[in-house]
């Protein structure tokens, strides 16, 4: 296996494939890889390296409900990275001290999109919450997930019942079709979508593990680079194609973080 | 009178749940729900609990040493999955509730109006933290809601008004209203009564609720 980026994002593959086209045309290896054909990686060695170009004032999507889903490791490796200012989507604004409580904690977080921030344990957000810290936009839970589903579907609006006629609906455009009333909502577009999967390939085919599927799928559609740590890494071709939830098209870089450390947060 | 405890609320509103139905249990007492309903019972009745993170066919809570950290309901709770059960994202999730395949979603509530208001999820104070969740999801998306609730607030006001004061989850959206003192159906021509607890009558329960109340010839 030639790997030949240590990062990938569509672009870099897309340019690699008509460098590849290029080379062969002319007779001339391919890069360092004088023996074999160049080959799609997007296999990323570390958190750490996954993350390195996530910029100040990015928004960025955090998969999970609860436990289900959260990936710990990468939001510890965004919490070392020293991003700033981000937007962050998520259904909740972190629980404990670890995760997402880690990084408001750290003050990172300039606004967070959730549909239900207040739990028992939501003391960081909390108290920059009330301290006018923190900026909340609060979005009801479908409303959320159709929203990140429209981002990645190229949808640019879109009709919904939910939230009609109370406090969350004020100021929307609002319509009636077919006797049922609707409220216009947006898409939510990412920088990056931050997602735990269970199993990979290297062409970045998903799959997932019971109620921990969560927002993984939508999330990874819906972002400029997703970044996906699984708990293991298959060999292409050995994920049951009838069985991939997340097709290779909607992922960048994967990594793989071994369960004990997926546990650690 | 005899008050329903939580338990028998839950009992009481299981029992309305039919043979084939699709439900989505609400965070809290409807949670109590899933320990009546006939399947674990052994009835013979299936009814397919649905949990808005992702699942269809929620199974009971396993035991201490079976609990899997990928596998928890909406209230975050570990549960199980029953033979035929599936896992979903959330848009799919929620286009299930939306798209009004959900036969009923059983919610809590601070509130319900006369004419159906549903409001359970803020109570409007300035220093509250709002938090939504999937309530507006399911107050509009269920082909029936039925709320669960205790039928007058610790001071003893009706927690079925004439008009909201907390912020609405949804606008003439509840179907039935469980009490620990009544069963309630919400209609276009006002709240039927339905059934009334042991050692209450119909002028005692139309005194505490305070809005005007229907009585049904079956209710005692």
């Amino acid at each position: 296996m030639c790997n030949i980026l240590p990062i990938y994002s569509n672009r870099f593959i897309w340019l690699w494939s008509l460098i590849e086209v290029d080379c062969e045309l002319k007779g001339e290896p391919v890069g360092r890889c004088h023996n074999s054909r160049p080959m799609i990686n997007k296999i990323v060695a570390s958190p750490e390296a996954a993350l390195a170009d996530v910029p100040d004032g990015a928004t960025v999507m955090i998969h999970g409900f609860g436990n289900a889903g959260m990936p710990a490791a990468l939001i510890d490796a965004l919490i070392a990275q020293g991003a700033r200012d981000l937007t962050i989507v998520n259904n909740n604004a972190g629980n404990g001290d670890t995760g997402l409580a880690a990084l408001i904690k750290a003050r990172r977080v300039r606004k967070i999109l959730c549909s239900f921030p207040r739990q028992a344990d939501s003391w960081h957000f909390d108290a920059q919450y009330r301290a006018g810290e923190i900026e909340l936009e609060l979005v009801p839970q479908g409303t959320l997930a159709e929203r990140i589903r429209a981002a990645g579907a190229g949808i640019g609006a879109f009709y919904t019942p939910t939230g009609h006629g109370t406090r969350l609906a004020e100021g929307k455009e609002t319509r009636r079709i077919g006797g049922r009333d609707y409220v216009l909502e947006y898409p939510i577009h990412a920088d990056y979508a931050l997602v735990k999967a269970d199993r990979a390939d290297r062409w970045g085919n998903l799959t997932y593990r019971k109620s921990a599927r969560n927002f993984g799928p939508i999330m990874a559609a819906a972002a400029r680079i997703s970044v996906v740590q699984v708990r293991e890494i298959v060999e292409l071709g050995s994920l049951d194609p009838e069985a991939i939830v997340t097709p290779s098209i909607f992922v960048q870089r994967v990594v793989r973080v071994a369960p004990a450390m997926m546990k650690a947060a | 009178m005899k008050k329903l405890d939580r338990k028998q609320m839950a009992a009481r509103v299981a029992r309305d749940i039919p043979e084939g139905a699709y439900v989505n249990l609400g965070i809290g007492l409807p949670t109590l729900v899933a320990d009546y309903l006939p399947a674990s019972k052994n009835s013979g009745r299936e009814i397919i609990v649905h949990s808005e993170n992702g699942i269809l066919g929620v199974g009971p809570k396993p035991p201490e040493a079976e609990i899997d950290e990928d596998l928890i309901n909406a209230g975050k709770e570990p549960v199980t999955l029953l033979p035929g059960g599936a896992y979903f994202h959330h848009a799919d999730s929620f286009g299930m509730i939306r798209g009004r395949h959900l036969d009923f979603a059983i919610l809590g509530a601070f509130q319900v109006s006369t004419s159906g208001d549903l409001a359970n999820w803020h109570t409007g104070g300035a220093d509250a933290i709002p938090a939504v969740g999937g309530a507006m999801d399911l107050a509009v998306g269920a082909k029936k809601v039925l709320v669960m609730m205790e039928h007058l607030t610790k001071e003893g006001k009706s927690k079925i008004v004439e008009r909201c004061t907390y912020p609405l989850t949804g606008a003439r959206c509840v179907d039935r209203i469980y009490t620990d003192l009544a069963v309630i159906d919400v209609k276009a021509d006002g709240l039927h009564v339905v059934e009334i607890v042991d050692g209450l009558d119909f002028p005692e329960l139309q005194r505490l609720t305070g809005v005007p109340l229907k009585r049904l010839a079956t209710a005692a």
